[in-house]
């Protein structure tokens, strides 16, 4: 299928990026892109600095040396409002919902970049600011619809098991209409078939919305079957690049992954 | 009360009563889908309108009188809608039910020979691409929701709204078109083929005219008093009688409006939505409802179950009574208006079932219980004896005459007679035609003068109201002569909240022995309750205390089973919880969810032989099969246990 996708030019160009915390470098010199409609996977053994890496692609970090370019502009000291106004959402690895609040919601605050209408409007929820607030509502049915949660449309979120929550996250994250979507670990602790139904959600977006998708995993069959590149980094260095079977080929990322023989 | 139903007759199909239905009340609501969170409604005319672009789309794609064509999904407008279509054509619509595996749907496809199919979604649709090679007969696949199907580009795939627009230009060019089609079918032509769960064997295709379905739909309606302004929510699988009796035929003969959920996980809370007033629902349904509902009356405020508890005994003392109309006291008659303020009221509001005047139940034994506990807080619950054969409807309780230990008397045009040996027969206007390419099985089924053997045992009272004990086949003996009805016994065990599954074994054996699945929600919330910790079903179900627990019901099973005069001896001697939960994706049970005894005991053969031996415990190791199709085994040590036996007093507490 992803041979009939057409991937176009280079949306994101992480170029020499490097970053440390007092003596720990987190990335050095870490460099590739990202090609429109893409799915690019961050992979490598914890602490590698892959959440690191999305940090700094949605402008939580700022990275020491190096640049990011996004949309062909550099970006200099960027804060993440900004990231998401450029269009780059995220979804994170603790889950970060608003637990009390519903699904409905949860996915609307997504919306909350959209939203033209001042405060004032919206809590006179009249006129125009009723009208824009139907239209948002429309939008966030349509992810509901497409990431099947219309059973727990009005659950509050806290409510739910672990595989749903991490679907309304990416709920949330849809709702922002990106162009590039960051998703930290989407299927750590799921159940096969819950990661079946992530995939399938996953490549649906990609295909559906032609949103471009930066992912970071640790299950490799679940990389090596949805991603068209693949990026491996270990303790902060880049340690391969390229399609799934390169990367399955590669020696070193064979010696990060199961270990050398020291003689 | 059928004044404004159209007459038999001339209308004598279902295209041509919904030409009918859109000319007497084409502003009327006739279906409704929730779609992106908002109800969508269609009025008669509107789905008239749909299902003539439909026809003629499928005309155009070369669908012919005859044709079989197959429809796979959740309850959707759309899919009803072409069943519709395809007998404008004079083709016959095969509804497959929608969780049915790959090999199961390839063997309905390549039995029925169905060249078309019209299905819901990429979901179906991989299945049929699965099977396409190996099921050659099938030419072309319609779906309604393109979704993550992008890329597929195969020719004879085409997307439901597209035949549609094909239809309307095809309509345009040819406008005498499709007034001929329907002209040409009549009331004893082929409308519909359902292939049976099948507990035994192969499923087989029940061949049913448009008679049976109009006449037999027309009688029920007739006897419930059904309206045009009835609500009816279609949840049940497509592929079922019952849906396209209640679904279909009553509402094309009365003229009500159908609901399709917006997905099978929010049936509840469209059922509270829609609040219907026709109402259908298998046991299991009204038990886990009762189940939830107990659940959360535990964890309510002390008041509350305070109040719960005194107004549910008040209602079980004299609710049945009020709702069949017997006399009672003026204090019970205000505590019971009481009670239904502050209790029945709210809670069948919750449930969605406040407006319900009709309710059924059939397929399976409901527990006394659970029977009780609905009709008592007001709900007309009854229950009837149905079989795709009799297109529905053999035996139905009728209103003042409900008792739950019968299944009620013959509906209106329906004989029932009892054979010698104890089977149960039937001849009724629903009786089928014939089982598709089966001329043996049809034989053995239908006798020359229409009656239809149902394959269960049971008798009928001085009342006139039928019982049903058992499947005949399944009725046996223990090797000392004592009788054995396993269902019988079963159905006992599962009457327990605890218990969701039992499978008895006996015939041909010293004692009684049985396999118990647990029910992992209601053991579940007792285990939590008790701070038992436990990692899903497999673990809990072997635990020392949830055997206690289950021992407990099984004793009490034996009790009841001891003051049965001709089953007092087949009381059960040894029992063990399984592992897993039996399931229709291993072959254990069919889609309808009824256990398929032989696959079973076959499967589980050394445990059944660990029960007649003197072991108190046996290894066992079983293949499950996902979602998905992939398999796995799990292993287990499952525990035997002993169940106490109770006096054989039935002849003694009888004096």
């Amino acid at each position: 299928m992803p041979a009939t996708r057409n991937i176009g030019d280079v949306l994101l160009d992480v170029d020499g990026i490097s970053i440390s915390f007092g003596g720990v470098k987190a990335l050095s010199d870490v460099s590739f892109d990202v090609r429109e409609h893409e799915i690019l996977a961050i992979i490598g053994p914890n602490g590698a600095g892959k959440s690191s890496m999305l940090n700094c692609i949605n402008g939580f970090y700022h990275p020491q040396e190096g640049t990011i370019t996004f949309k062909g502009k550099p970006r200099h000291q960027m804060q993440t409002h900004e990231a998401a106004l450029q269009g780059i959402a995220r979804t994170f690895q603790n889950i970060a919902l608003f637990k009390g609040m519903s699904t409905l919601d949860n996915i609307m605050t997504g919306r909350n970049l959209k939203m033209k209408k001042n405060l004032f409007w919206q809590m006179l929820y009249f006129g125009p600011a009723l009208k824009e607030e139907l239209e948002h509502r429309a939008v966030v049915e349509e992810i509901i619809d497409f990431l099947e949660i219309e059973a727990i449309r009005k659950t509050p979120v806290g409510k739910l098991p672990y595989g749903l929550q991490k679907r309304v996250e990416l709920g949330r994250a849809l709702a922002a209409e990106p162009d590039l979507l960051l998703l930290d670990e989407p299927m750590a602790g799921m159940n096969i078939e819950e990661k079946q139904d992530m995939c399938r959600f996953i490549l649906d977006v990609n295909d559906e919305f032609g949103t471009t998708i930066v992912l970071i995993e640790h299950d490799m069959s679940v990389v090596m079957d949805i991603s068209d590149r693949v990026v491996v980094l270990d303790y902060g260095k880049k340690l391969a690049y390229g399609t799934p079977d390169e990367v399955r080929a590669n020696q070193d990322v064979i010696d990060a992954y199961l270990g050398v023989a020291h003689e | 009360m059928t004044g404004t139903s159209p007459k038999p007759g001339n209308l004598d199909t279902f295209p041509k009563l919904l030409a009918e239905n859109a000319r007497l009340r084409g502003d009327k609501p006739a279906s409704r889908e929730k779609d992106y969170g908002i109800w969508q409604t269609w009025t008669w005319a509107e789905v008239a309108d749909e299902i003539r672009a439909l026809a003629c789309g499928l005309a155009a794609l070369g669908v012919r009188r005859g044709d079989k064509v197959a429809i796979c999904g959740d309850n959707r407008p759309h899919l009803y809608w072409s069943i519709t279509a395809a007998q404008v054509l004079g083709a016959v619509p095969v509804p497959v039910y929608q969780d049915s595996v790959p090999e199961e749907m390839q063997y309905i496809y390549e039995h029925a020979e169905a060249k078309y199919a019209v299905v819901e979604n990429q979901e179906q649709v991989d299945k049929l691409l699965e099977i396409k090679d190996r099921a050659p007969v099938l030419q072309h696949i319609i779906y309604k929701f393109p979704r993550g199907m992008r890329h597929y580009d195969q020719p004879f795939l085409s997307l439901l709204d597209d035949v549609q627009k094909r239809g309307r230009a095809f309509d345009a060019e040819n406008p005498d078109f499709y007034d001929n089609a329907v002209g040409e079918s009549g009331g004893s032509d082929i409308a519909i083929m359902l292939y049976t769960s099948g507990t035994t064997g192969r499923p087989k295709g029940v061949m049913l005219s448009f008679d049976n379905l109009i006449i037999t739909g027309r009688n029920g309606a007739i006897r419930e008093n059904l309206t045009e302004d009835e609500d009816m929510l279609a949840y049940l699988p497509m592929a079922w009688i019952g849906d396209n009796i209640f679904s279909v035929a009553q509402s094309y003969v009365t003229g009500f409006c159908v609901s399709c959920p917006e997905s099978s996980d929010t049936v509840l809370e469209d059922l509270r939505e829609i609040g219907p007033t026709y109402f259908f629902a298998p046991p299991r349904i009204y038990e886990s409802l009762l189940t939830t509902v107990m659940i959360r009356i535990e964890d309510a405020a002390r008041i509350k179950q305070f109040m719960f508890h005194y107004f549910m005994d008040v209602a079980g003392r004299v609710g049945m009574d009020i709702l069949d109309g017997k006399p009672i006291s003026l204090t019970d008659r205000a505590l019971y208006w009481l009670g239904n303020i502050l209790v029945y009221a709210p809670l069948k509001n919750v449930l969605g079932l406040s407006k319900v005047r009709t309710s059924y139940t059939a397929g399976e034994a409901i527990g006394p219980d659970i029977f009780t506990f609905y009709r008592s807080m007001g709900l007309n619950l009854k229950q009837m004896y149905a079989s795709t054969e009799a297109s529905v409807f053999i035996t139905v309780h009728p209103d003042g005459e409900v008792r739950p230990d019968t299944s009620g008397t013959p509906a209106i045009d329906v004989e029932v007679r009892i054979e010698d040996d104890g089977e149960v027969m039937f001849r009724s206007p629903g009786v089928f035609q014939a089982y598709y390419k089966n001329d043996e099985e049809t034989k053995a089924t239908k006798t020359d003068d229409g009656w239809v053997h149902t394959g269960d045992a049971g008798y009928l009272d001085h009342d006139n109201h039928l019982h049903i004990i058992d499947r005949s086949k399944d009725v046996g003996k223990l090797n000392d002569g004592t009788l054995f009805a396993p269902k019988f016994i079963e159905n006992k065990l599962k009457f327990f909240p605890h218990i969701k599954e039992a499978v008895a074994f006996g015939h041909e054996r010293d004692y009684v022995a049985a396999f118990i699945n647990i029910d992992l929600e209601s053991v579940g919330n007792w285990a939590e309750r008790r701070n038992l910790a436990y990692m899903g079903y497999t673990d809990l179900a072997g635990q020392e205390t949830v055997y206690e627990l289950i021992l407990d019901c099984v004793a009490k099973v034996n009790r009841d089973l001891a003051a049965d005069e001709k089953l007092g001896g087949s009381q059960i001697h040894r029992f063990l919880i399984l592992h897993k939960e039996l399931d229709a994706d291993d072959g254990e049970l069919t889609r309808t969810r009824k256990v398929r005894r032989k696959h079973v005991s076959e499967k589980y053969a050394e445990l059944i032989q660990a029960l007649y031996s003197d072991d108190d415990h046996c290894a066992i190791e079983a293949e499950v099969t996902f979602e998905d199709g992939r398999t796995d085994t799990i292993t287990a040590d499952l525990k035997i246990c002993e169940a106490p036996l109770a006096a054989a007093v039935a002849k003694a507490a009888a004096e």
